[in-house]
């Protein structure tokens, strides 16, 4: 029998120890992707390591292998070359402590708001009047409260983002894995989207990794910018902020800000890419590599 | 006072035009055959008139042979299209998933697609021991083939992104099928069933043309080898509403099944 679940209770998912929640280690990890002759390598000798707790963003050209990076934390693509390690276990299939959030979400059209929040409950074999409480609580924390028998499609772009967030959120990951969740979003809504994620990390301080191309946004949240280089994808700056939170127009409008936009820009800019190359997603979406979904 | 007069007038337009367009249909087609005109090309010489044809449709209603002709037609449709969505679907789940499953199956079923359902009849009345097994067959085959072959489109038109998120909160590999793919392919499903509805009505009638006995393509039929005429329009239009009913019982029962796919967006 496992134990009732307190709403936001420390997660149960493996029996670690939760000194030890969401730090991840990467060891020369390699990935190629592609078929036969378009085979390319995405990401090539890529090593880091992510404090527990910690918000770190991933800024790099389009197609340099971020989404790539998330798509193998989440278990979604086997690395081809090095080690993937959180909290000191290898990563060999995706996993619900390891929550990942796509551009566009991904909610299930068929079920209602509150229910796509308490599917992840559901599949640990939550009885539903708990399930449906706990989802109902997440909905009011993310700002939507009143819609909890709404289908994603009646909801706007970034009510269906704070749906993704809170069904992601509610199996209490220890790494929150994001790739640009906020890149469709308006200025305005993005914003709001932005302190709202904050707010919840601070109060549970997951660590977050979190793709953007967005420079602004890199440093308005993270603790660490990581900076990537066009393909194959390197990390090649590691830049750490100690700006204090709550951060707002201070930080924004402070000269510290604008000398770290300024490097940021140069070294995105010296990297530029050689030809444009389509998005990559997280994951490879016509056969490009081995799903570990799909052996 | 003229904004109800308006309202007066759009709501003849609405339901009073359908009405007089389906009259007029009936006076040209008493007015042909009561007249016996030939035209050359196509006689009218043995079509019974619209007063005949609502006497016999009577005549029928009032008689117990109705009953047995309706409850055969509607039992051989039932059946049939029962085992071709249960058959359509499962397969077509497997087929769209599962690459391999997609190797060993598709092409024979490709072979067997592009025959008509209708040319299985001298087959399956050798095939199966009874003429209410071969004519099930013949309704089953008519079916099958828009049912499978939309439930394969539709499966495999699932947006990997969403089998991906649901695999990261803890979907089990083989629960996926039920808990993702199939109501997200539920809507191609339910056209194919609606498809299949139509093609079901039309095997069913030309089996029981030939194989039957009951039900109204027989009834239909017969009415012809016993030169009573007004019976084969009977039969035909008995034909039209149970297809149109069956049609419509269909796509009630889909959208309770896929509510999220309504206007409203609330459930």
């Amino acid at each position: 029998m496992r134990p009732a679940l307190i709403p936001k209770d420390l997660p149960d998912w493996g029996g670690q120890p939760s000194t030890l929640l969401g730090q991840v280690e990467l060891q020369g990890l390699g990935i190629d992707l592609g078929q036969n002759a378009s085979r390319f390598t995405a990401l090539d000798d890529v090593s880091l390591s992510l404090a527990a707790g910690e918000f770190v963003c991933l800024l790099g050209p389009s197609g340099c292998g971020k989404s790539t990076l998330l798509g193998a934390l989440a278990g979604h693509i086997t690395p081809n070359r090095g080690r993937l390690l959180v909290d000191g276990q290898a990563v060999t299939g995706p996993h619900p402590e390891r929550g990942l959030v796509f551009q566009q979400h991904t909610l299930f059209p068929w079920l209602t708001a509150r229910d796509n929040v308490a599917y992840g409950l559901r599949m640990r074999g939550l009885g539903r009047q708990q399930r449906l409480e706990q989802a109902r609580a997440w909905l009011v924390d993310v700002g939507l409260a009143g819609f909890e028998r709404h289908y994603p499609r009646a909801l706007s772009g970034g009510m269906q983002q704070r749906v993704e967030i809170a069904r992601v959120l509610i199996n209490q990951p220890r790494l929150l894995l994001m790739d640009e969740p906020f890149g469709a979003l308006d200025a305005l809504t993005r914003l709001n989207m932005q302190e709202l994620l904050l707010a919840l990390w601070e109060q549970r301080r997951m660590s977050v990794l979190f793709v953007t191309h967005d420079i602004d946004e890199a440093l308005f949240m993270a603790d660490r910018v990581l900076i990537m280089s066009a393909r194959p994808g390197r990390i090649i700056d590691d830049l750490r902020l100690d700006a204090a939170r709550p951060r707002g127009e201070d930080w924004l409008t402070s000269p510290a800000f604008a000398t770290l936009k300024r490097h940021c820009l140069r070294l995105l800019h010296g990297t530029g890419t050689t030809h444009p190359l389509s998005r990559l997603s997280p994951l490879p979406g016509s056969a490009q590599a081995t799903l570990i979904e799909n052996p | 006072m003229k904004p109800k007069l308006q309202h007066l007038s759009e709501a003849i337009a609405q339901y009073l035009t359908p009405l007089l367009s389906v009259l007029a249909c009936v006076g040209l087609w008493h007015l042909l055959a009561t007249r016996h005109l030939n035209l050359g090309l196509v006689t009218f010489q043995n079509v019974p008139p619209p007063a005949e044809v609502l006497q016999a449709g009577l005549d029928l209603l009032a008689s117990p042979k109705l009953m047995f002709h309706l409850a055969s037609s509607l039992s051989r449709v039932a059946q049939g299209f029962g085992l071709a969505a249960l058959a359509g679907v499962s397969l077509g789940l497997l087929i769209g998933r599962f690459a391999l499953a997609r190797l060993w199956l598709m092409t024979p079923l490709e072979v067997l697609r592009p025959i008509p359902a209708v040319a299985w009849i001298p087959l399956s009345i050798l095939m199966f021991p009874s003429s209410e097994a071969s004519m099930v067959y013949i309704t089953f085959i008519g079916a099958l083939f828009p049912i499978l072959l939309n439930t394969i489109h539709g499966t495999m038109g699932v947006d990997p992104r969403l089998i991906a998120s649901a695999r990261s909160l803890g979907t089990r590999r083989w629960a996926i099928l039920g808990l993702v793919i199939l109501p997200a392919a539920a809507p191609s499903v339910l056209t194919g069933l609606s498809i299949g509805m139509g093609t079901c009505w039309f095997c069913l009638v030309t089996a029981e043309m030939i194989s039957g006995q009951y039900g109204l393509g027989y009834y239909t039929w017969e009415s012809y080898t016993v030169q009573n005429y007004a019976n084969i329009v009977v039969g035909m239009l008995l034909i039209g509403l149970l297809g149109m009913g069956s049609s419509a019982l269909l796509r009630w029962a889909g959208q309770r099944l896929i509510p999220w796919q309504a206007a409203g967006g609330s459930a």
